[in-house]
């Protein structure tokens, strides 16, 4: 598969990959970070972790260039930070400072880099799922060639919105991708429970687009059936539906018990199918680099998001005087 | 000046504001070979076709979405929706998310689009079709609420809300498309926030919202009959609201009615009425202040309990003549 990869996509290099596993890295640190905090109760409100989902985030995102857009979910952590977001910033937005991404005022669901393209992540179930459709008619209207992935997750494939937009989109030929990253479990209903069929994929025969399943935790299947998918949007060929099987490790939120799935079932992701883990493994066989170059990297991400906390720390809080700006342009 | 309805006055708008800006584009279902539900862009897509007229599935969540992010990467999408009532469809597009992006993503970026909608009652097109629901956009910080009364207020409150950087829901009275005005053939707009003051008068205000501002000024002439000299002040946008006008409109006349059409418990007359009562103008109350609006109950088929749901020119005269005591 790495081979495939890196045949089919030249800007794919070895470097790259590298780059890719240090970013899984952060997105797992980060995240590991603010549930720690959280727990301590240095950062408020809720938040929704995306631990055991990196390759996904990272490996979709891989094959998009600069210019093109997504829109992300409640567990957006990942999709911004494969998207090119600071650290720093976003952990200072967690701890609701200035510095942070929306100022303190939108938190752990409310991020957006619009300068990255990230349209968002968003509170709302299915809520991105139009407005990346919005963003792809600007790109067919105004002949900008970018492309929109609209990440999701297998609850929101039964919302309204999911199938309205996708429709409009199939209709229009416009240059979107839904991402659908499958973690088994809509908050805490099992998505066998929810979805009387095996694969979401296969929606989209209702809506006359492609629709592939992919192991969400093979980073390098991620990456090449999304590039396939950016390559039918960018050439007019309208959307795709990709289903990514993946798993969250933390629970939905705070407080969840997690009583509706076994331990046995979470230590079976954790130990065999841990996604950081299996793309290590891939580049160490492939020679890509070595243990210690591994270890390195694992290192650095780690001591990134140090830096982030602290920064974050050290960050003032927003003035009284910032709580009526920003509500109209 | 050459006269023309509200609804082409709606429709020169659009046309006005797309040959200008290439941004600009209608989005909505049956807007393009039919021309819309109510006929406000027949013709359009003859001069701006299919990819600007843009004709949508039955999918008010998607559409209103669409132009979200849409408005987001570039655009100024004009969306319809057939009646109002449909805005509950599209609820979280408008409500979580066009309202909310620019505060919660700490004032990066804008959302600048329109949806146009027909409102209100007196079609028979009853409960699901008939609504006023204006109060409820209006809650929502980061929306803005426009209601024109008359075409000349239509056309220029149209161009205005098109060039607005921000959410707007524009609502088009049913009962006034077919109402005709003074319409310059030129570009003007009015801008959002602006009351008028479409008649005056020295004995009592009243604030009249949409199809309500052609029934006060019926109910003025039968007034001004029996000696009675009333103001009528049109907010024409309710968010922002032009509450000087409105406040020294009150203060020259010393007594206020309010009234709409929408269901009167938690309208938005209630918010012009509290609006007096903490402003300076409150001291120069000679009366209680009086509220119409709408009974609580949802829009009736029948042409005769329709009527009656509603205020009509009666009760506003009835109304004055209570705050002058002269019943």
């Amino acid at each position: 598969m790495i081979d495939s990869v890196l045949q089919n996509d030249k800007k794919i290099t070895e470097e790259k990959l590298q780059e890719l596993l240090h970013q899984m890295w952060l997105i797992r640190f980060f995240d590991e970070k603010v549930d720690e905090f959280f727990a301590k109760g240095l950062i408020h409100g809720t938040t929704h972790l995306c631990v055991g989902q990196e390759a996904t985030a990272a490996g979709a995102i891989a094959v998009l260039e600069e210019r093109d857009k997504i829109t992300s979910t409640h567990r957006g952590h990942g999709h911004c930070i494969a998207k090119g977001a600071d650290v720093k910033r976003m952990m200072a937005e967690l701890f609701g400072r200035v510095t942070g991404y929306c100022k303190g005022k939108g938190g752990s669901m409310h991020i957006a880099d619009l300068d990255k393209g990230n349209l968002g992540a968003n509170g709302i179930v299915g809520g991105g799922i139009p407005i990346a459709v919005g963003a792809a008619l600007t790109s067919q209207m105004k002949k900008l060639g970018y492309v929109t992935i609209s990440f999701f997750g297998d609850g929101a494939t039964n919302e309204g919105s999911f199938h309205e937009a996708i429709n409009m989109a199939s209709i229009w030929k416009l240059p979107v991708i839904f991402f659908c990253e499958n973690n088994q479990y809509g908050m805490s209903g099992p998505v066998k429970e929810m979805v009387n069929i095996v694969n979401i994929a296969d929606r989209a025969k209702s809506y006359g687009i492609p629709g592939v399943v992919v192991d969400g935790n093979d980073i390098f299947t991620v990456m090449k059936v999304t590039a396939e998918a950016v390559e039918r949007a960018r050439n007019g060929e309208g959307p795709t539906l990709i289903e990514a099987k993946t798993y969250r490790w933390k629970g939905h939120s705070k407080s969840d018990g997690k009583k509706y799935r076994t331990r046995e079932e979470e230590m079976e992701w954790r130990t065999r199918r841990d996604p950081i883990a299996r793309m290590e493994k891939v580049l160490i066989e492939e020679g890509i680099l070595n243990e210690e170059q591994a270890r390195s990297i694992e290192q650095r991400a780690k001591q990134d998001i140090e830096d982030a906390v602290k920064f974050a720390e050290n960050s003032p809080m927003p003035s009284l005087d910032s709580l009526l700006e920003d509500v109209y342009a | 000046m050459r006269e023309i309805t509200y609804l082409e006055a709606v429709r020169e708008a659009m046309q006005e504001e797309m040959r200008a800006n290439p941004d600009v584009f209608l989005m909505g279902e049956d807007i393009g070979v039919y021309g819309g539900a109510f006929g406000v862009s027949r013709g359009m897509i003859e001069e701006f076709g299919p990819e600007r007229i843009r004709n949508t599935p039955i999918s008010e969540a998607a559409i209103a979405g669409a132009a979200v992010g849409a408005a987001m990467t570039g655009m100024r999408p004009i969306i319809e929706l057939q009646f109002s009532d449909f805005i509950t469809i599209a609820a979280d597009q408008l409500i979580n998310q066009a309202a909310k992006n620019r505060y919660m993503f700490g004032g990066k970026g804008k959302v600048p689009f329109v949806l146009r909608t027909p409102a209100g009652s007196g079609t028979g097109a009853a409960a699901q079709h008939s609504q006023s629901l204006e109060a409820w956009m209006a809650h929502i910080p980061g929306l803005k609420v426009v209601q024109p009364s008359t075409a000349y207020d239509a056309k220029g409150l149209l161009k205005a809300a098109i060039d607005d950087d921000n959410p707007v829901i524009f609502y088009e009275h049913k009962l006034c498309y077919r109402t005709k005005d003074h319409v310059p053939e030129g570009s003007y707009s009015i801008p959002l926030g602006k009351a008028d003051i479409k008649r005056e008068g020295t004995d009592v205000t009243i604030v009249a919202t949409a199809i309500m501002v052609h029934k006060a000024l019926q109910a003025a002439v039968e007034l001004e009959k029996e000696g009675i000299s009333v103001e009528i002040v049109d907010p024409r946008t309710i968010v922002p609201l032009d509450e000087e006008t409105i406040v020294n409109s009150v203060k020259k006349t010393g007594r206020l009615v309010v009234v709409h059409e929408a269901v009167k418990r938690g309208g938005f007359g209630g918010e012009i009425a509290s609006m007096i009562a903490e402003s300076e103008a409150f001291d120069y109350l000679d009366a209680p202040i009086k509220r119409l609006g709408g009974l609580p109950i949802p829009i009736p088929y029948n042409p005769i309990l329709e009527k009656a749901a509603i205020p009509q020119e009666e009760d506003i005269i009835l109304a004055v003549k209570e705050t002058l005591n002269r019943v």
